[in-house]
């Protein structure tokens, strides 16, 4: 029985990682709760807004680097980061003028402005792959370890080794401010607040005189910053390719609408919620299970639930159990 | 206008068979490569590897006393069976192909296999189809490759860690019919041989994130982590993850994973790891890459096999006086395996008079041909290893 051990094979393989994704995810799905809450359509396109962002950050990253520009320890898409956001909000900005606000206008029913960012997105999608490439970028610079797994085992005598990246640990701190300074702006701030009466009651909101206008514009830049910090993250974390930003748009749909379409604080849990299970349960448990249980039970299989091949069909099969019985999600959002 | 049409059909008639009389002895061959597709990439050199054989042999005007060798290529896309079958059919009806150099990928060329070369009765060679279920293909005599069944790579591969003392690995392929093939043939050898897979897990390539999969083979454990995938993929990614977390030190690497980009991505953080993939250190390679000058890069996956399917199926047809594949197909074997006068790229010329002499003669070739069992290549290996984050010949098997 080495409990120590139990937790630490199980912090570095499964926690530490479902953290660092889970984070990505809950950025990445509040954008879309945003959208859905205060412009009441599924935005298809913020997986290519995410890699828009990233790849301007990119850019930039690669533009200080070549002038010495660096950051220390931290990676210098870091300092890159505001000014990624800066060309994404322009671009999500100039599709409102150009797109959806002729929708809002003409009253169009959601499903039309839902079909019409699937358009925004191949656009977005084929921009993308225009500018950069279709193939893998790489970024990250700085220290990449906080702590090896090697650095870890030497450090405290244990059997087994934890690996934190310094990319993991930036991710969950980010993510953390971020929210905090989302949550303090929608609760505290006029503008905030008229945001979330105007996603409450539209025709109250405008009543009481508050311009649908900017509601929409400062949606879409607190969106489009959600989206490049999200995107930045996943990028630093793992690499950046278009192509995988297309795919993430289904796990971050799948955690908005577990959480409950509209609600923030439902994104973040769903964020969470799917992260873990995809990784929890195709876990094999057989080095944490050897550990805990005395010897004579330590087991000769695997202990894995399911292959991971199966890992993308947890999330989803997550998703439709919480919406059989909670058909607004988790938290209560709006129906769907 | 109907008379108009009758005179252009009839003059097209009579121009065909002035153009055919001219060329009384020209011979068609067929190059099926997946053109476009996956495989786009290197299958220019492939296909101009199989020409230069067919382009040394028309300059000798020794094949069936003075035959021409025309090249017909057709694209095989790699992927798309109906489109592949189309295109092999077209050539065999309309262009008359006497034999086919290709397929590329296992899937279509299993599919030209049993929907067209068999019925039409042509004869095929494949440079860079290794799946092991095309060694038990109905094939009535017709098919060969020059590469190496993966169930031979299993073997090899198994042969290389039980000599390094490995007797228990995790195992992690790409979730398609070569990682699958090729993982499968390992498991077998490998357990045949006493060693133990602690776990035979699928991953899906192109992914961004293989925590949960390098979680999975970590609990497993094992001293080394044989990797089935793609260097330019999935496979790169899971070396990444399980480095990053700790959970191997040591990969072994299959023909997919060995390339530059392997030492770039990870340099010296997997010293000490093997790794094996098709490749000889026979003269012929050497010659091969001479012949082959500027035109393509002659050290291009594959290319090497190419030049040898094509050979082979002219030095059949000769050793059999005969361009009909039901007569030259029993020829192929005899030609390429020893005894006989050892043949090398650039000597084709030479084979051709020493067959029209009645000599026996044991193509070599640019990769070591030595067709086994149901006519496909034993397969020669690479052996490397990673040292100081460079990747080094440990030996050839």
């Amino acid at each position: 029985m080495d409990f120590l051990n139990a937790f630490v094979a199980l912090s570095n393989f499964v926690l530490i990682p479902a953290i660092a994704y889970g984070s990505q995810l809950a950025l990445g799905a509040l954008g879309v709760t945003l959208i859905y809450g205060i412009l009441r359509f599924s935005n298809f396109a913020h997986g290519d807004t995410m890699a828009f962002g990233t790849m301007a950050t990119v850019l930039i990253t690669w533009w200080f680097q070549s002038m010495g520009i660096s950051f220390g320890p931290l990676p210098t898409a870091l300092l890159a980061l505001p000014f990624g956001i800066a060309v994404c909000a322009a671009l999500v900005l100039l599709t409102d003028r150009g797109i959806y606000r002729f929708y809002r206008r003409v009253k169009a029913k959601p499903i039309i402005l839902v079909m019409a960012s699937l358009g925004v997105m191949f656009i977005m999608n084929g921009l993308v792959r225009f500018i950069i490439g279709p193939d893998d970028q790489r970024f990250a610079d700085g220290a990449r370890f906080i702590v090896t797994a090697g650095e870890f085992k030497k450090m405290t005598g244990l059997s087994e080794g934890l690996a934190l990246k310094s990319t993991q640990a930036i991710t969950l701190v980010t993510a953390i401010v971020v929210v905090a300074a989302l949550f303090w702006f929608l609760n505290k701030t006029r503008t905030g607040k008229s945001m979330r009466a105007y996603s409450d009651n539209e025709d109250l909101a405008l009543l009481s005189g508050i311009n649908p206008e900017r509601v929409v514009m400062v949606t879409w830049l607190i969106v489009a910053g959600l989206a490049t910090i999200a995107g930045v993250l996943y990028g630093l974390d793992k690499s950046f390719k278009p192509f995988t930003y297309f795919q993430l748009l289904l796990p971050i749909f799948a955690s908005a609408i577990v959480g409950g379409l509209g609600n923030p604080l439902g994104a973040i849990a769903g964020g969470f919620v799917i992260a873990f299970s995809e990784v929890m349960v195709t876990y094999a448990w057989k080095k944490v299970a050897g550990y805990i249980l005395p010897e004579a039970w330590a087991p000769d299989g695997l202990v894995q639930l399911m292959s991971t091949d199966y890992k993308f069909a947890v999330s989803f099969a997550i998703l439709l159990i919480v919406l059989l019985f909670k058909p607004t999600g988790l938290f209560k959002g709006k129906s769907v | 206008m109907k008379k108009l049409m009758m005179a252009t059909a009839a003059a097209a008639l009579l121009a065909t068979g002035a153009f055919a009389g001219g060329h009384s002895k020209e011979v068609k061959l067929g190059v099926v490569l997946g053109f476009t597709g996956p495989l786009e990439s290197i299958t220019p050199h492939m296909g101009a590897g199989a020409e230069l054989a067919m382009k040394e042999v028309s300059d000798s005007g020794k094949l069936l006393d003075g035959a021409m060798v025309t090249p017909v290529r057709g694209d095989s896309t790699c992927i798309d069976a109906g489109a592949a079958t189309a295109a092999a059919e077209r050539l065999i009806t309309a262009d008359g192909i006497k034999g086919i150099m290709g397929a590329d990928c296992s899937g279509v060329t299993g599919a030209i296999l049993s929907n067209v070369a068999l019925p039409n009765g042509v004869v095929m060679i494949s440079p860079s189809a290794t799946s092991p279920g095309l060694s038990t293909a109905e094939d009535n005599g017709l098919f060969f490759r020059t590469a190496p069944s993966d169930a031979r790579q299993g073997v090899v591969m198994t042969e290389i860690l039980m000599e390094e003392g490995i007797k228990e690995v995790a195992v992690s392929y790409v979730n398609n019919d070569y990682g699958k093939g090729l993982a499968d043939s390992f498991q077998a050898a490998f357990e045949a041989a006493g060693g133990k897979v602690t776990i035979n897990a699928a991953h899906e390539d192109q992914k961004a994130d293989y925590s949960a999969e390098v979680g999975a083979l970590a609990a497993a454990g094992g001293q080394r982590l044989v990797v089935a995938g793609y260097v330019d993929g999935g496979g790169s990614g899971i070396v990444r993850a399980a480095l990053d977390a700790g959970a191997f030190d040591s990969f072994h690497f299959p023909d997919g994973m060995v390339g530059a980009k392997l030492e770039e991505n990870f340099g010296s953080e997997i010293d000490g790891s093997t790794g094996q993939h098709p490749g000889t250190d026979s003269p012929g390679a050497a010659k091969f890459q001479e012949l082959a000058g500027d035109a393509f890069d002659p050290t291009s996956a594959f290319a090497a096999e190419s030049y040898d399917a094509a050979a082979l199926i002219m030095l059949a047809m000769q050793a059999a006086n005969s361009d009909d594949p039901q007569v030259y197909k029993d020829k192929v074997m005899d030609v390429a395996n020893a005894p006989g006068e050892k043949i090398y790229p650039g000597e084709l010329a030479k084979a051709l008079d020493l067959l029209k002499a009645g000599t026996d003669i044991d193509y070599v070739g640019a990769s070591a041909v030595e067709l086994i069992g149901p006519g496909e290549s034993a397969g020669n290996y690479r052996q490397i290893v990673f040292k100081d984050g460079k990747i080094t010949t440990a030996k050839y098997r």
